[in-house]
């Protein structure tokens, strides 16, 4: 039995298995963030909560009264949305997005919106209108981006699970900044129907977790086919709680030597290979492989998400929705001054940017180029997975950066997601899991990518790695 | 290649942004290092390569032309600025 007092340190699972009163942990967790949300600033819109709300029957549900807490990039109908860009001030979607019809039905408890880099575009979540949000591991310290919110919230306790959303590392990097369990499936295993658009080719929404079974959870509720996203994939969705727990004798693991290269912090090298000593004693197989074209990920990268995102925020003008600056000169200026004013500094640099790689004269110089080698990228992975069952990386090469580090050099920000990357281009599923501490108690993370639609072989490995260390059992001093 | 203070300000207007004039100094910058880094794409050899835009195999998707539950006008106007009986209002666009 657990002590009352600390109930919103419970995961899915617990609250599951011991059949834990869900009033009780509503009542924690509200507790908990009274305590700690002025120090972490993981919400832009805090749980709302009618004390005098009676609880709903129990049911079968799989999520039945779980707190779940959504990026702000996801629209939830009626509840203001605005990706932390002011250009979204005042928006109230008409409609829930797909993975909420999805948590609603399978009995979830909305949990407060989190926040986020202005419409994903970061990796530390200093990008956001409402302010960063922090580390609950070190408050000086970020906790990585985009998604920072989303993992924070679980990694501090005021949620018991998040949704998050990846286009280059989003949901992964904080995981492994914050010391949680952070999965991007396959492109096209969740449905995007409401989520507000980065790079369509690109995003992917998945779950950030305390453990590795709440991961697999939820990825059961918010998988699955969905005709109201054109690029939803119509393929069998798996129980992925039934993964959890198999042996790992017949895997075979792919180390690609690209990704243990300079640069990688000498705690975060040493933190994976003791994971891979660990993972050869349960019986995997680790063999070397080649990725050739990774050392250009980050610049294809860049092109096409920035060219993507140039086209979706075309759509933020003043008319439809959210902020209007009327300059009383015509429409043009007034689409100028709204989106001048409107966008954050980060937005603006993308969406130069995107626009440029797009424009008359530099499409095939950079467009054109970054999606032949993305084609490149994709056949490395694919080449490689003729012989492995998946690849392990460290998720990022360091640990959490201080906050206001990287904010002068984009660039410098734009490689902190340089192990994360390739996934999306290739649309391939990966996830973070907690391997470890630095000596300044900073969580590391090692990441897990496998073949499309086989992220049961991500939780497979990740729970026999997982069963037999404790790394999400440590909690932030908070 | 490089990126002048022209260029970044000609795309931005390409991109309907109005920015500021330490805006487009800072942007300059920035872009230009990004640019550089990009340009390492041009060393690899793209020879018969194919372009990727989609990883999956897509295709298009079609449904039959059933009537079903849409956005009622009021709700799509919700969120507008500025609206007009059953529109959204736009500053004047002809002179």
């Amino acid at each position: 039995m657990n002590n009352n007092n600390n109930l919103f340190s419970l995961s899915a699972k617990d609250i599951i298995t011991q059949k834990t009163d869900p009033k009780s942990v509503i009542a924690s967790l509200t507790e908990r963030i009274n305590k700690v949300e002025d120090k972490v600033k993981a919400f832009v819109r805090k749980p709302k909560i009618n004390p005098a709300a009676k609880p709903s029957p129990k049911t079968n549900q799989p999520l039945w009264s779980i707190a779940v807490s959504i990026k702000d990039n996801i629209c939830v109908e009626g509840q203001l949305t605005t990706c932390a860009s002011k250009i979204l001030s005042g928006f109230h979607p008409p409609y829930d997005a797909e993975v909420i019809t999805r948590l609603k039905n399978a009995g979830a408890i909305l949990w407060g919106k989190t926040n986020m880099d202005e419409f994903a575009f970061g990796s530390s979540c200093e990008n956001s209108c409402y302010g960063p949000t922090s580390n609950p591991h070190n408050l000086d310290c970020v906790p990585g981006g985009s998604s920072g919110g989303s993992a924070a919230a679980v990694a501090a306790d005021e949620t018991i699970m998040s949704i998050g959303s990846d286009t280059g590392g989003s949901i992964r990097q904080p995981a492994s900044f914050c010391g949680v369990v952070g999965l991007k499936p396959t492109y096209g295993r969740v449905s995007r129907y409401g989520l507000i658009a980065f790079a369509s080719s690109l995003d992917q929404i998945g779950p950030l977790t305390k453990n590795v079974y709440d991961s697999a959870l939820l990825l059961n509720t918010i998988a699955g086919y969905d005709h109201k996203d054109s690029t939803s994939a119509d393929i069998k969705v798996p129980d992925f709680t039934k993964s959890l727990g198999e042996d790992i004798k017949n895997i075979t693991i792919g180390l690609p030597e690209e990704y243990f290269t300079k640069g990688i912090n000498r705690e975060v090298k040493i933190a994976v290979d003791t994971a891979i000593e660990l993972l050869k004693k349960k019986g995997a197989k680790f063999i070397p492989v080649k990725l050739p074209h990774t050392q250009y990920a980050v610049a294809v990268y860049y092109i096409i998400a920035t060219a993507e995102a140039s086209s979706n925020l075309a759509r933020f003008d003043g008319v439809q929705y959210g902020y209007r600056k009327d300059t009383g000169q015509g429409l043009i200026p007034m689409y100028r001054a709204t989106r001048g004013e409107g966008f954050g500094e980060e937005a603006k640099r993308r969406i130069i940017l995107g626009t440029y790689v797009l424009s008359s004269g530099y499409y095939d110089a950079y467009y054109l180029r970054a999606q032949k080698v993305r084609t490149l990228i994709k056949k490395d992975f694919d080449d490689a997975f003729k012989t492995i069952d998946c690849i392990l990386t460290p998720t990022s090469p360091t640990p959490a950066f201080k906050k206001g580090e990287k904010l002068k050099t984009p660039l410098a920000m734009y490689l902190s997601d340089i192990y994360t990357i390739s996934a999306n281009l290739a649309g391939i599923p990966a996830i973070s899991i907690p391997c470890g501490f630095t000596k300044n108690n900073l969580p590391i993370g090692l990441q897990l990518i496998a073949k499309p639609f086989a992220e049961d072989t991500l939780f497979k490995i990740a729970s026999a790695y997982e069963a037999e260390t404790n790394w999400c059992k440590i909690k932030p001093k908070l | 290649m490089s990126i002048s203070r022209e260029d970044v300000k000609y795309t931005a207007n390409l991109a309907r942004l109005e920015l500021k004039d330490k805006e487009l100094d800072i942007l300059s910058k920035h872009l230009q290092d990004i640019l550089d880094f990009i340009d390492k794409l041009k060393s690899v050899d793209i020879k018969e390569v194919a372009p990727t835009s989609h990883v999956l195999p897509i295709k298009n998707v079609y449904r039959e032309d059933e009537v079903s539950r849409s956005l009622k006008t009021s709700d799509a106007l919700k969120n507008a600025p500025s609206k007009d009986e059953r529109f959204f209002k736009v500053p004047k666009v002809i002179e």
